[in-house]
């Protein structure tokens, strides 16, 4: 892979992210546990669909087809979609959700954090402006993490399983390949070594906090990166995809 | 027994203009009705969430699904915003959604019909928000202080979602056969349940002159669906759909659309809880609130633990 090539998969993986997790969000509206988290939860969605959209628009550019972000959101089929294994997890239940966004989230915030000092000028900015939301984001979903982890024995249980649930899926996020290598050399990306360092700290911080155990499990889940997903992506994005494509000549 | 120097002084401050507030002295029938008008009216921005909420996972590209979930958080933000103006009035939030769900309240009839395509997204924000607004507007110049700037600040928003909602269907009118049709069916289906949801004719309204004098009641019923009208109607000529009555017609002399008769039986079927989805959004609101029951009590045991830890240091 050259390095535009590299940087277009880099972007989907970026984008499609966004894109899934803000999805599973927007799942959520109006049937939000309390009328503040709906407004959060809709809000946070909000955030995440416009980053990707930020995102799959540079992708569109930087590969130079003619494809802009709609075409990449509603036209790829499930082996071409980038996204974490993690954010396609379903909502599960409330604790199963900021589990999920708690993972993710402070992935989102280091990872950030360190491309805001991308070569790349277009995602430099679009990671300034992403940092600022995610820290609101991650602040959100540290705060339920505490209140369910600390909370009574059924939060604290249904917390403790989200958590064990969805470890297998953290270990990917920090996968590296060819198309990295080469964007770090560039210094277009950070190297994930130094995120995943960030991440387990803050991670372990929290749950220790929250009184969550840090599950010890060592089965792994991989393979966004080749496009092998669970088989919850498929039905997300029929979903997703349904209506733009049945009318392919239409503008909406 | 309420003084009636007291409701004349009362009285006296409402034809002045000057605004009833939460701790002003107010008749016990005026507190009534106002929670009654302002809860329904809360519980009705959180019921029209979820025909909404039914479309943002399909939203036909990225800008429209980044539209409707603006809009749908800004009906959440109304809802709280007037839980809070009813709360001013001494009944807390609990309560009110415990009238929601055992359907002692009511919420506005429309959203018991069901978003069946991209379309009706189109429709709700043309038809549902506009004719909302007619209602609104005239709400925002009510006697209750709370509830009338909560009006002035959701007019704003909600003449927004009502020219997104035009903006919709005319993409949809101008575009491909199928669109069209798409527009023109849910134009159909909700132009009478719109119509019907500004309340019942006057002859039918249980409106008091109290009501009026008063100011919680503003126009009749009647009047503020004939200007609704007036002003929707040539918004459906301009985009090329046809308004599915035919008895519609222009009265020159008037200077009004005179409309054909409104199905009333419908409207009260719906009222009564036989609409096509009433079951669905109340049984949706419920679960809502027993999944996530464990959800509140963690968090307010939480808060309760740190504020003892707080004291304890």
């Amino acid at each position: 892979m050259n390095l535009q090539q590299s940087k277009f998969e880099y972007l989907l993986r970026l984008g499609d992210s966004s894109l899934i997790i803000g999805h599973r969000l927007s799942e959520w509206c109006g049937h939000g546990p309390i009328l503040e988290e709906d407004i959060a939860l809709i809000n946070i969605a909000l955030d995440f669909v416009g980053n990707a959209t930020e995102l799959l628009t540079y992708a569109g550019q930087v590969e130079g087809k003619g494809r802009d972000a709609d075409d990449l959101a509603y036209m790829r089929d499930e082996r071409e979609y980038r996204n974490l294994l993690i954010t396609e997890q379903p909502n599960g239940d409330y604790a199963a959700t900021i589990a999920r966004q708690f993972l993710f989230d402070t992935y989102m915030f280091f990872l950030y954090e360190e491309l805001k000092l991308s070569k790349d000028e277009t995602i430099a900015a679009i990671a300034v402006k992403t940092h600022k939301e995610i820290t609101y984001h991650l602040r959100h979903t540290t705060e339920w993490m505490y209140r369910l982890g600390d909370g009574p024995a059924e939060s604290h249980q249904r917390l403790q399983n989200g958590i064990n649930d969805l470890w297998m899926f953290t270990s990917e996020m920090f996968d590296m390949d060819e198309v990295d290598a080469l964007l770090i050399k560039e210094g277009i990306a950070p190297d994930f070594n130094n995120v995943k360092a960030e991440w387990e700290k803050r991670v372990k911080e929290v749950l220790v906090e929250a009184t969550i155990e840090i599950p010890t499990t060592t089965f792994k889940q991989r393979g966004s990166k080749e496009g092998k997903h669970s088989e919850h992506l498929g039905f997300l994005l029929a979903e997703m995809q349904y209506v733009h494509r049945a009318h392919p000549d239409a503008k909406w | 027994m309420e003084d009636a120097k007291q409701i004349e002084a009362f009285e006296a401050k409402i034809v002045s203009g000057v605004k009833i507030e939460p701790k002003d002295w107010m008749p016990e029938a005026y507190r009534k009705q106002l929670i009654r008008m302002m809860s329904q009216h809360a519980h009705s921005e959180i019921v029209g969430m979820l025909p909404e909420g039914n479309w943002i996972t399909r939203a036909p590209n990225l800008r429209r699904k980044a539209i409707l979930l603006a809009k749908v958080q800004d009906e959440a933000g109304h809802g709280l915003y007037l839980y809070s103006a009813t709360e001013t009035l001494g009944i807390d939030r609990t309560e009110l959604l415990e009238q929601l769900h055992s359907g002692k309240a009511k919420y506005s009839s429309i959203f018991n019909y069901p978003t069946l395509t991209w379309a009706d997204i189109g429709a709700i924000g043309w038809l549902v928000d506009g004719a909302a607004i007619m209602n609104q507007t005239a709400l925002a110049r009510g006697s209750y202080g709370p509830y009338s700037r909560a009006m002035v600040r959701i007019c704003k928003e909600e003449s927004f979602h009502n020219r997104q909602g035009y903006e919709i269907m005319m993409h949809l009118a101008q575009g491909t056969a199928e669109q069209k049709a798409m527009a023109q069916d849910a134009f159909n289906r909700w132009w009478w349940p719109s119509i019907m949801m500004l309340g019942p004719s006057d002859d039918k309204s249980p409106n008091s002159d109290q009501l009026m004098r008063w100011k919680v009641k503003m126009e009749s019923n009647d009047a503020i669906r004939q200007r609704f009208i007036d002003r929707t109607v040539p918004q459906a000529d301009f985009i090329g759909l046809t308004v599915p009555d035919k008895d519609l017609k222009f009265n020159e002399e008037t200077g009004h659309y005179e409309h054909g008769p409104i199905n009333w039986d419908e409207f009260f079927e719906v009222i009564k809880g036989n609409g096509p989805c009433n079951a669905k959004r109340l049984k949706d609101r419920k679960d809502a609130d027993i999944k996530g029951r464990w959800v509140r009590e963690a968090a307010l045991a939480y808060a309760k633990k740190r504020a003892k830890e707080k004291e304890v240091a």
